[in-house]
């Protein structure tokens, strides 16, 4: 049985059916993030967990013990709110302090551990400031030394980062990570940012519509997209209509070119019409080595984000995204020329209908 | 120009509250014929009753905050993290004791809790005091209620309450040690209010009869001459005082600054 345990969670507002049969073991000292739109019902399962929310059906099971109809005050976890919700009567030590204190440590043992928990942080100095002395990156700080002072089961974040500015959001959820690697603490991160989410999880699970669409590591959800939905919703994809001329051998016909597709056999038959996706980074500008499929293209849009310069081409009626490394030696084609554009067939993504 | 009738405004304003104050203050330094004294604030000191009617007042001002206080912050608290649809209602409940008027109140008081009812609080002084500040506390209901409400407006009740039961704390523990302490100046000003409601306040006291400063500014008011306005000086010296202390404690107060 995993550490931390959800099965068959539910939860209905009114007639509004928010979390759908929702399962999810995570394993002690797991990162695990919940990843979807807004309205998906990943807060609202993080809310469940951390007890501020009952389930409509459904238990969680923290460590072996049943936790479902127990209060928040008494399932030992630790919380990170978007808005920080630190005690503004309270300095920084005191609210680290808090959890402790209401915990019955003994002074001594308390001061103790507010310094490791701000040493912790990065913070030592800032114990006897109060919160609104803070940048928004310490505040957040605070907040997490201040949930992990009690040393608790399991650490929930609710969408910690989104009130930073980019900067500190990249260094603060490594920190997090790091921190979070040292103690071994089991944690859920609910983030609606996909690449905050594949930077730091063990695990994704991508929710839509109150169910979870797909869990699995981060290169797996990038690569191997079970739904269109996950597919669609975790990083840029183009898509292409292709249709089946011999299923079993993987053959179709894209812009009037044959393609085998070498992954994956084709849940089709002959003459149906199936939707290819390709992420920008599997498309070349030109042609290359190894990316046997070339298709003529016209350059429709050029970004250039400094490391990386994004293309918007338009090919067979569609226009695709593709990214190329930035190279001193090799500027970028004009608008409104034409190109050619290649790709390998291993890494053509076939999408479920 | 527009200036020109904005200061007007504001001196007219200024003059009409004023003038009053600035004669009666004047008129209660006349005591002694031809020179201004303070003979008339020295007599009203010497008298034991002003003594005892304040203390008593004072007292019970005491006793009707921290029944106020007990009363309103834990409601207004509630009714902002779990019952927000009764808002309405509640607030219309607390301005009724604007709308009815105390001699209503005490009437009613008089009749449901006299000395042949089931609760006869009436029977004893201390139980007239206890309905006395129960009385007290229904008047200063609406600005008690409105400032502690106005506190809590300044705060994120809901995140602060879940961060504190993340942490393990109970309700006591969210209302002693999180939200009262930042909503500490809004009851302090609500406090002080009360105060002031209390000092002054005649009706209630006059008809449950105890010895309290209203019906005693009143006594003396029928009878004497300069006492009354050196008394009537006496009590805005404590409203305004109170008002000083209110400025005082948000100013001290080193966490409300960052609301500010």
């Amino acid at each position: 049985m995993a550490f931390l345990d959800l099965s068959k969670l539910e939860k209905t507002f009114g007639t509004n059916r928010v979390v759908k049969d929702f399962n999810l073991g995570i394993d002690k000292g797991e990162f695990v993030s919940l990843l979807g739109p807004s309205g998906c019902g990943k807060t609202t399962v993080l809310r469940m967990v951390a007890g501020f929310e009952t389930p409509t059906s459904g238990s969680i099971s923290i460590d072996g013990q049943d936790v479902t109809d127990q209060r928040t005050n008494q399932r030992a976890i630790g919380m990170m709110f978007q808005a920080y919700a630190l005690f503004p009567n309270m300095t920084v030590a005191d609210n680290v302090a808090f959890g402790l204190a209401v915990k019955g440590v003994p002074k001594a043992e308390r001061t103790a551990r507010v310094t490791e928990m701000l040493q912790l942080i990065g913070l030592p100095d800032l114990g006897s400031r109060f919160p609104f002395q803070l940048s928004g990156g310490q505040q957040q700080r605070v907040a997490l030394a201040r949930a992990l002072a009690p040393s608790p089961r399991v650490l929930l974040l609710d969408e910690p980062l989104s009130a930073l500015d980019a900067k500190v959001r990249v260094s603060l959820r490594n920190e997090i990570r790091e921190i979070q690697r040292e103690l071994g603490i089991t944690t859920i991160f609910v983030t609606p940012d996909q690449e905050e989410a594949m930077s730091v999880s063990d695990r994704i699970v991508v929710m839509n519509g109150g169910i979870a669409e797909q869990a699995g590591a981060p290169f797996e959800i990038y690569n191997n997209p079970r739904t269109r939905f996950v597919a669609g919703f975790v990083g840029t994809l183009n898509m292409f209509s292709a249709t089946v001329e011999a299923p079993e051998s993987g053959l179709l016909t894209l812009a009037g070119q044959s393609l085998t597709l070498t992954k994956t056999a084709i849940a089709a038959r002959k003459g149906d019409t199936v939707t290819l996706a390709l992420r920008p980074e599997a498309i070349q500008l030109g042609r290359a080595e190894g990316r046997d499929f070339v298709l003529p293209a016209t350059i429709e849009e050029v970004h250039f984000l400094g490391s990386v310069i994004r293309i918007k081409a338009r090919v067979a009626g569609t226009v695709v995204a593709l990214d190329t490394f930035n190279r001193p030696d090799q500027p970028p084609p004009p608008v409104g020329s034409s190109a050619e554009i290649s790709f390998a067939a291993d890494d053509v993504i076939l999408l479920p209908e | 120009m527009k200036r020109l009738f904005a200061w007007t405004a504001l001196v007219s304003g200024c003059l009409f509250f004023l003038l009053p104050l600035i004669g009666m203050t004047e008129f209660s330094l006349k005591m002694r014929r031809g020179v201004y004294s303070f003979d008339a604030y020295v007599r009203v000191f010497e008298d034991p009753r002003f003594w005892e009617t304040f203390s008593y007042s004072l007292t019970l001002a005491a006793a009707t905050i921290i029944f106020g206080v007990l009363l309103v912050v834990p409601t207004a608290y509630w009714v902002r993290l779990k019952l927000p649809q009764a808002r309405p209602i509640i607030e219309f409940i607390t301005l009724l004791p604007l709308v009815i008027p105390a001699i209503v109140i005490v009437f009613g008081y008089i009749r449901l809790y006299n000395t042949s009812s089931i609760l006869p609080l009436t029977g004893s002084a201390l139980g007239t005091d206890i309905l006395l500040t129960m009385g007290y506390a229904t008047l200063a209901l609406p600005y008690m209620y409105r400032a502690v409400d106005t506190g809590l407006r300044t705060i994120d009740v809901a995140t602060l309450t879940e961060a504190a039961q993340s942490l393990g704390a109970g309700w006591f523990t969210i209302l002693a040690r999180i939200i009262l302490p930042n909503v500490m100046t809004a009851v302090l000003s609500g406090a002080f209010l009360t105060l002031a409601i209390v000092i002054g306040e005649f009706t209630m006291a006059a008809l449950l009869n105890r010895p309290a400063f209203g019906p005693f500014m009143q006594l003396l008011g029928a009878n004497r001459a300069y006492e009354p306005p050196a008394l009537a000086v006496i009590a805005f010296a404590i409203t305004w005082g109170c008002m000083g202390l209110i400025q005082l404690v948000t100013r001290f107060s080193k966490h409300e600054r960052a609301k500010a």
